[in-house]
């Protein structure tokens, strides 16, 4: 990991306005550096989804994005409410965002398996009242 | 057919023209729910919604559409009008209901 290219980003609170603004950060550095289209846009929807969930769910959070040769690295950490059920959470249409969030179109419970069916390894580890944080690889 | 041919039909009002209008379009795609869009807008799209809130500009960039059309008189709001010029996303409209607006894509690509 000697050659890693590292970004942070602060995902900030409640701040629709805003979400998406890192995700399209990192997609406009992966083309830059040549990276496939393909694997540009797995990482981009997977990370939004990511950002999307840490507005909605968890007053913001901090995002690490590693970049290296082989894979793209991405580690979602939140000091937000922790997810009770992970198994309830990945399923498809499950949501708890609230009405004001499913007026702006999102909300429909599909973040968490978007972002599985986009990376090819993920992992959850979260803590009630301690945060979540998400890891996803993206294999190059 | 390019983003630039779908403009130069004249089927749609013009709300922005972005960057890359040469870009092929790959197929209309319908869908106003921004999480099922996200998962599901296959890249090169042409868009076609009702949902004209910023979030729906990310959306589009980052699941790679063409561009946005913007359906049954639907407009964006000023923030999303504004993100659509600095990130040079092609934004077109219509009267039409989504089903006919997508239509009249598919008939540009399908003769």
């Amino acid at each position: 990991m000697d050659n890693a290219i590292v970004l942070k980003y602060q995902v900030s609170t409640e701040d629709f306005t805003r979400a998406g603004e890192a995700s399209s950060d990192v997609k406009g550095k992966l083309k830059q550096m040549g990276v496939s289209p393909a694997a540009v846009r797995k990482v981009a929807i997977a990370m939004y989804e990511g950002e999307i969930n840490m507005v909605i769910h968890a007053r913001g959070g901090e995002i690490t994005v590693e970049i290296t040769p082989e894979q793209i690295k991405m580690v979602l950490a939140d000091v937000g409410p922790g997810i009770p059920d992970i198994d309830l959470a990945m399923k498809a249409g499950w949501s708890t965002a609230p009405d004001e969030v499913r007026n702006l179109g999102f909300g429909a419970g599909m973040g968490l398996p978007n972002m599985k069916k986009y990376t090819d390894d993920m992992k959850i580890e979260t803590e009630l009242g301690v945060g979540t944080t998400i890891t996803m690889l993206v294999n190059l | 057919m390019t983003v630039q041919e779908l403009i130069d039909s004249g089927s749609f009002q013009i709300i922005n023209v972005g960057e890359d209008t040469d870009r092929a379009i790959t197929v209309p795609f319908c869908c106003d729910l921004l999480s099922i869009a996200m998962g599901r807008a296959p890249a090169g799209c042409a868009w076609v919604t009702v949902m004209g809130n910023m979030n729906t500009l990310a959306v589009a960039t980052l699941a790679d559409a063409a561009c946005i059309i913007m359906a049954e008189g639907t407009a964006l709001d000023d923030i999303a009008m504004k993100k659509a010029k600095d990130q040079e996303i092609t934004v077109l409209a219509t009267e039409l209901p989504v089903f006919d607006a997508a239509l009249k894509v598919y008939q540009g690509l399908h003769g």
